[in-house]
């Protein structure tokens, strides 16, 4: 069992704070642990409806797949915060059967395909274990030896008696494990966010409508998060990921200027991504909070990349957006590695600021 | 027959990097005991499985060997935390971003890691077009205190994916090669329990194949058999893997011929598994063959020597896949060809 957090805290964010610890981190394991390819999100949504069904006022599941939640607050005159978590993350499908048990697949989503030869995989919904094969390195040149592999030159071997069906997704196989201060999963992007989410619906304060929106396909595009923001309307959101921490040294030992964030600086607050530029009003009011209440925070770099806020900002009328995000190292890859310690500091950072938010942060530019 | 699959995958899971063999080399000691007469340890390492025969003293003796150690990894520099290596063996760096490995620390810990492929960013612009093991980072989770206390230069990092099991009685993981031709040497040994042999047996697990093939030189100096047999991996067709080099996954067991295998010996294994109806098929290498067979060889004044194989998919990758009946295969025949032995079988071991 983890700490609770630290006793320095003001009494204002530890009232009704979610505790950390064991059930936290089962939640999160069991959230990476499950396959749910952009599309096809299914074994994360039964376990987020199973998890939030006792907590919220309303639940349910949109047109597109998104698990669309709201925790109704209290007081007479409140705000819709929407928290947004996609749901989804990077994969595969079978696109073609090559007989004895050998399919060709394509990725679903950003992902390096230096990560995909001699990878375990999991097929369909029953899990079928596979493994991705090519060419062993006895049989090439000397130029083929170390050059990049094409997806095409890749199959998903599920062994001599092996079925799939063509259109079945995969994922990759890595099982979610601890190591010291570390969490080392695939998916982290954005399970955490999930499990973010969850928490903060469970302990939502009653000084805001909480409109908890678990949404698909973000690594294909955005899309559960433009219908998500249009059936809330909320007067804010934040969206909820994981962006990667590129804190690794230079080759040539060159300082590292494009770090994007860094494991054990906290949670990163955006600023400017590929696709949004960050509600400054919210920027500033989440630094204020993390200062008020000693919470550790970085801000990301501004850079490329994005998250649902870029779908978010831009729908109905537009809507103040920021994103926050727990970092990661190796996104899109079959195992990435995050800090507990930021993802605790997420979570207090959020909490805190949903219980100080209130119409004057956004009233004036 | 008993089944070999679950002894295998203890095999594959226990770490044996070529010149740290020993977690292996137990396991294997603590199985084959009760299997032999005698077991002992080489000077270099390698493990010594004698099953007497019931011939009259001064019997003949034969040997069979399957190495036992694993390609892998070394610590070569610590920059903060996050660990450079090198490779033991032959490694495809084309599998290495993000898989599992586990970092044999000093302090004692096994610890789980990950290889980084580091941002491109923060690599020359040459290594987006060949990757290169020198960029390769170990990410141990662990902050660069821990790692500084806990890791020296010289620790083994070795593979750490576990096994997966693929329809159609398929075994994936790495280090098939060569722990499957152990699991080999084992199927023989249990067999040849209830089946009376004249000869000697020597079953031995090599260290360092993948790296200078020390484990069979030395062994086949040590014993001195009067034949000697390899026991390996070699392709299986697949994708990617198509060509005369490659051969049907499950479909039998592969004998070689080739200059480091004796006409005879290959003959008489090729003439026994008719017999026995244990489907083989005719691999072929034109000169080394790149296994044990090719040390053996040449050890003291030359001994007659044979190969028999399996197919494995995915050579050297850390989800190498074999048939478990081919294992099973292999083990029986080698059984076959030791009982079938006469006392004065080396006599007819001769060049045409």
């Amino acid at each position: 069992m983890l700490a609770y957090y630290g006793s320095k805290l003001p009494d204002f964010i530890k009232k009704n704070m979610p505790t950390f610890g064991t059930p936290q981190l089962k939640l999160l394991e069991k959230l990476c642990n499950v396959i749910a390819v952009s599309g096809g999100e299914g074994e994360v949504r039964k376990i987020v409806l199973e998890e939030i069904k006792p907590y919220a006022d309303e639940v349910k599941v949109d047109a597109l797949g998104n698990v669309l939640a709201v925790k109704r607050g209290r007081a007479a005159k409140h705000m819709k915060v929407m928290l947004d978590a996609h749901m989804d993350e990077v994969g595969f499908m079978i696109v073609a059967d090559d007989g004895e048990g050998i399919y060709r697949f394509e990725t679903v989503g950003g992902i390096d395909p230096r990560y995909l030869l001699g990878k375990q995989v999991y097929v369909g919904k029953d899990r079928t274990p596979g493994v991705i094969g090519g060419k062993p390195v006895h049989l090439m040149d000397a130029g083929e030896r170390t050059r990049k592999v094409a997806v095409d030159g890749l199959r998903i071997d599920l062994g001599p008696a092996g079925k799939a069906k063509i259109g079945d997704r995969a994922g990759f196989a890595t099982k979610f494990r601890r190591a010291g201060p570390s969490i080392l999963s695939k998916s982290i992007d954005d399970r955490i966010g999930v499990a973010t989410v969850i928490e903060l619906l469970k302990h939502a304060s009653s000084n805001i409508d909480v409109c908890a929106a678990f949404t698909v396909q973000e690594e294909i595009g955005l899309r559960g998060a433009k219908v998500a923001a249009q059936y809330f309307n909320p007067d804010v959101a934040i969206a909820i990921d994981s962006t990667p921490a590129n804190d690794l040294p230079h080759f040539d030992g060159d300082e590292n200027i494009t770090y994007n964030t860094k494991l054990g600086f906290g949670p990163a607050i955006y600023l400017a991504d590929g696709s949004t530029l960050h509600d400054p009003r919210l920027v500033r009011f989440l630094q204020n909070i993390g200062d008020a209440g000693k919470i550790p925070y970085q801000l990301r770099q501004p850079g490329g990349g994005g998250t649902d806020s870029g779908a978010i900002q831009r729908a109905l009328t537009g809507i103040p957006t920021v994103s926050v995000s727990a970092p990661h190292r190796y996104t899109h890859s079959p195992i990435s590695i995050a800090r507990v310690e930021d993802w605790k500091n997420t979570l207090a950072l959020l909490h805190a600021a949903l219980k100080k938010i209130t119409p004057e942060v956004i009233a004036k530019r | 027959m008993a089944d070999i699959l679950p002894f295998l995958k203890s095999l594959i899971s226990t770490s044996g990097v070529s010149g740290h063999e020993t977690p292996v080399a137990k396991l294997i000691e603590e199985k084959w005991r009760p299997l032999v007469d005698e077991i002992s340890f080489s000077r270099v390492g390698s493990l010594h499985g004698l099953k007497r025969g019931n011939g009259k003293k001064n019997r003949p003796s034969v040997m069979i060997a399957a190495h036992m150690d694993a390609i892998g990894m070394m610590v070569v520099k610590i920059v903060d935390g996050f660990l450079h290596i090198t490779n033991v063996g032959g490694i495809d760096v084309r599998v290495l971003p993000g898989i599992e490995v586990t970092v044999h620390a000093s302090s004692g810990e096994a610890l789980p890691a990950v290889i980084a492929l580091p941002p491109s960013k923060l690599l020359p612009a040459s290594a987006d077009d060949a990757l290169d093991m020198k960029y390769f980072l170990v990410d141990t989770g662990l902050t660069p205190r821990e790692v500084e206390k806990k890791v020296k230069v010289g620790d083994l990092v070795s593979f750490a994916n576990e096994p997966l099991e693929l329809a159609g009685e398929v075994l994936s993981g790495h280090t098939l090669d060569n722990r499957a031709s152990v699991a080999a040497l084992t199927v023989c040994l249990e067999e040849l329990q209830s089946k009376p042999h004249v000869w000697d047996v020597w079953a031995v697990a090599t260290v360092q194949e993948e790296t200078s093939f020390l484990g069979a030189y030395t062994s086949a100096f040590h014993i001195r058999p009067d034949i000697a047999i390899a026991v390996d991996g070699t392709f299986a067709k697949g994708p990617g893997a198509n060509g005369w080099q490659t051969h049907a996954l499950g479909k039998g067991v592969g004998l070689c011929m080739g200059p480091n295998m004796h006409p005879f010996l290959h003959k008489s294994l090729t003439e026994l598994a008719d017999k026995l109806e244990i489907p083989w098929f005719l691999d072929v290498t034109s000169a080394h063959s790149g296994t044990d067979a090719y040390p053996m060889q040449v050890t003291a004044e030359g001994i007659p020597t044979a190969l028999v194989e399996f197919p494995i998919r995915y050579m050297h990758m850390p989800v190498e896949s074999v048939s478990v009946k081919d294992v099973q295969r292999a083990g029986r025949l080698l059984a076959e060809f030791i009982a079938s032995l006469e006392i004065d079988f080396i006599e007819k071991v001769i060049w045409e």
